[in-house]
């Protein structure tokens, strides 16, 4: 029994309600029943008042509160070259389930003119595409409203298409939003964007030094390499000239010396790995 | 000689800071209370500063990638002479410490000269339109890192 109706409990329930208390009826002080007219509410505590209208203003703030507005989303800037195709995306959020009665719309607004047309509608799962402007034959529907996208394509851009584009949802009972728009500059060419020239710039030089820096280590290893199997070889046909016996190791560690000589006789080698016996190095 | 050793790192290192200063700060032009630069263009009007990017146009793309880069062979220069005077061997030559450090120098004289003769692509001259000082040092870090790999080039390796 709710001590906010007329009737009193049955029991005296002090014990639950602190701030409730039923008390006696002014009226029928010994009234055997315990029934008493609309009183009983008036006799409650200030601390009860204040809860009961706390609790009496929560309740009313959720049962009004606004269902959140719909969201759309487009792009701020499209720029596409005359003659080549365009997506004009426009993407949506609304708290409501989408519905069948949901509702796309598509404006468009010339650059300099003041008029806005309307150029596509979306309406109880049937697109309706502008067959008599200037989007004639030009336009398709690229969007699935499940998914909460209402994109359109246009071909064949244009220079009349500069423009603004308006993409309008309502997704009943989410009707309250803003619409968004998204600005077609239709261009001869298309500028490339920015970071292109310095990013390839960069890893253009970088690349040819690499490949530049690659072939020289290569070509001189390739050459020392050479080198050095040509003066093995020379020397061991000297080797093989003066000597027709030894075993491998014997040959080896004769070798050694022999090449010692040769490189410091010889010239033409310049930073050989034995160039020890140059003596005039110094720094300038 | 260590005398020899300090000097050439030394002057590696001005180059280096010369360099870096003329890539980052923004003083390239210089037009009054203005100033337009590679990355932004900033306007002091009073008490405030206020910059804006700088355009999008190709040439000052390439401008700003020629810096970059002479930014990146001089470290990368300065790296190779450290790791080609422990490992080389006597007598020979910090080619590849030179070579990358001329090519910074021709990156930074590149750049400069592309500023010099595009600028009007992107900026509306006006008459008190002067040069800033990051624009000089980027011209006087062009000769200083062409000496310095030269220097690198000629030099050898002593013990």
């Amino acid at each position: 029994m709710s001590p906010l109706s007329g009737v009193p409990a049955a029991r005296p329930p002090r014990a639950h309600w602190p701030g409730f208390g039923v008390q006696r009826c002014p009226g029928h002080p010994k009234a055997a029943s315990r029934r008493c007219p609309l009183r009983v509410a008036a006799s409650m505590s200030p601390r009860a008042t204040r809860r009961l209208l706390l609790v009496a203003g929560l309740v009313a703030a959720l049962a009004v509160s606004p269902v959140s507005p719909i969201h759309v989303y487009t792009q701020r800037e499209v720029y596409g070259t005359v003659g080549s195709r365009v997506t004009l995306s426009c993407s949506f959020w609304s708290s409501e389930w989408i519905s069948e009665d949901i509702s796309i719309t598509w404006h468009f607004q010339a650059e300099g003119s003041r008029d806005s047309i309307s150029i596509f509608h979306y309406a109880k799962g049937q697109p309706y595409i502008d067959d008599v402007g200037t989007f004639k034959e030009r336009m398709e529907w690229a969007g699935n409203p499940r998914r909460r996208d209402g994109s359109i394509v246009i071909h064949s851009l244009e220079p009349s298409d500069n423009g603004t584009f308006t993409c309008d949802v309502k997704n009943p009972p989410d009707i309250v939003g803003k619409s968004s728009q998204v600005t077609l500059y239709v261009l001869e060419k298309v500028p490339p964007r920015y970071g292109v020239v310095l990013g390839s710039v960069i890893g253009g030089v970088l690349l040819l030094v690499a490949v530049l820096v690659a072939l020289g280590y290569g070509t001189r290893y390739c050459w020392r390499r050479r080198q050095a199997v040509l003066q093995r070889r020379l020397s061991a046909m000297e080797k093989g000239k003066l000597q027709r016996s030894g075993k491998d190791g014997s040959k080896r560690s004769r070798q050694a010396p022999v090449l010692y000589a040769m490189l410091d006789h010889g010239r033409g080698t310049k930073k050989a790995k034995g160039g020890a016996g140059d003596s005039r190095k110094d720094r300038k | 000689m260590l005398l020899l050793l300090l000097g050439i790192i030394v002057l590696h290192v001005t180059v280096l800071v010369l360099l870096f200063v003329s890539t980052i700060v923004s003083q390239w032009l210089v037009n009054g209370e203005r100033a337009s630069d590679l990355w932004q263009n900033c306007s002091s009007g009073g008490d405030t500063i206020q910059c804006v990017a700088s355009s999008s146009n190709e040439w000052l793309q390439s401008v700003q990638a020629m810096m970059i880069l002479s930014v990146i062979f001089s470290v990368l220069s300065l790296f190779l002479f450290f790791c080609q005077l422990f490992t080389l061997t006597k007598g020979g030559r910090f080619y590849i410490t030179g070579v990358f450090q001329i090519l910074a120098g021709l990156c930074v004289m590149s750049g400069a000269a592309i500023f010099t003769v595009r600028h009007t692509d992107w900026h509306q001259a006006s008459e008190n339109t002067s040069y800033g000082f990051a624009y000089i040092l980027a011209w006087l870090a062009f000769p200083l890192a062409l000496a310095s790999g030269i220097v690198y080039v000629i030099l050898r390796k002593r013990e």
